[in-house]
């Protein structure tokens, strides 16, 4: 999987490692800032009430 | 008798398939190992993957959580007091106004000086995840700070601002100030102040208490009563789960109102209680 995206990113080294941080940045901040808000009602961990 | 049978063998041993075919045999066979490690290694990366995704969600919920909270709970507390300079009508007479607040609007802000000197979150209508997520909430159709009954509010104990973290710290007498519009309500934890023992409060309800979820009596109008019985007094009560990172228990705090209200105009800064007694 790793491999094959590496094979897809245009550029040299340089450019297909800075285009890898980017791509993990973009990653992190899609799953911090949209799925994890999104997903954590449905979760059992920050459930603070009697009876809800 | 064994020569015969090695020659029988040997008879019967299948041809060896001509050189050509023999190549593309190996090919064939190492194109599909080529394609089971393949697998294998996709299923490896994913799993890695799965575990990184899962210790991002860790960090949300216990740090990144606190910087949408802190946010909020800022922005909620500009709301109120922007509401509370707004000059109103106030009663002459000095008797707290009944409050009425929409689900999701910041109402009042409480201070516990126990769980740290300045310690002090804005507080919202409402116990939904929503609201709970930017600061602890008030259980809608339970009584408002000051009232008869028992003012029940909830909070996150880790992640959202750890506004209960240490809630597991609070000791006899330690004042629970709630701060409205126009008055600063102080309550006392129950039990005995004297021996420090939280379960020896004359009333008979504990200062804090470890509970099953379900056990909603907890913020009943007198708590530990009946969920639909009258008020004894003027309680407040708070909500935390416990374990620390968990949320298979409650760890509950009862308080009781101590004295008469005090007028925001003549203590601006509020009661004694806020300062160490």
């Amino acid at each position: 999987m790793y491999t094959w995206i590496w094979r897809q990113l245009p550029g040299g080294t340089p450019g297909k490692a800075a285009l890898s941080l980017v791509l993990v940045l973009a990653v992190c901040a899609l799953l911090l800032f949209v799925v994890f808000p999104w997903i954590e009602p449905s979760l059992p961990f920050s459930d603070v009430t009697v009876d809800q | 008798m064994s020569a015969e049978t090695d020659t029988a063998r040997w008879e019967t041993r299948p041809e060896l398939p001509p050189r050509g075919q023999g190549v593309r045999e190996r090919a064939r066979r190492r194109r599909a190992g080529d394609v089971g490690r393949t697998v294998v290694r996709g299923i490896g990366q994913a799993l890695v993957t799965l575990g990184l995704v899962v210790l991002l969600f860790v960090v949300y919920e216990v740090w990144v959580t606190d910087l949408l909270t802190a946010q909020r709970q800022g922005e909620l507390s500009d709301e109120l007091q922007e509401g509370w300079d707004a000059p109103t009508v106030t009663d002459p007479g000095g008797t707290p106004a009944p409050i009425d607040v929409a689900l999701g609007q910041p109402f009042a802000v409480l201070h516990i000086p126990r769980l740290g000197a300045d310690w002090s979150r804005v507080v919202v209508e409402g116990t939904g995840g929503e609201q709970l997520a930017q600061g602890p909430g008030h259980y809608a159709g339970t009584a408002m700070p000051g009232e008869q009954g028992n003012v029940a509010l909830a909070g996150h104990r880790v992640g959202r601002g750890s506004p209960f973290l240490d809630l597991d710290r609070m000791r006899p007498g330690d004042p629970i100030v709630v701060e409205t519009a126009d008055f600063w309500f102080v309550y006392r934890v129950l039990g005995d102040a004297a021996t420090g023992d939280l379960g020896a409060d004359p009333s008979g309800i504990p200062g804090m208490q470890i509970v099953r979820p379900s056990q909603v009596d907890v913020i009943a109008p007198t708590p530990d009563g009946a969920t639909d019985g009258a008020a004894t007094g003027a309680y407040l009560t708070v909500t935390t789960c416990h374990p620390k990172y968990s949320a298979r228990q409650r760890l509950i705090v009862h308080a009781v109102l101590d004295g008469s209200p005090v007028s925001r105009t003549e203590a601006p800064d509020g009661p004694d209680a806020l300062r160490g007694d």
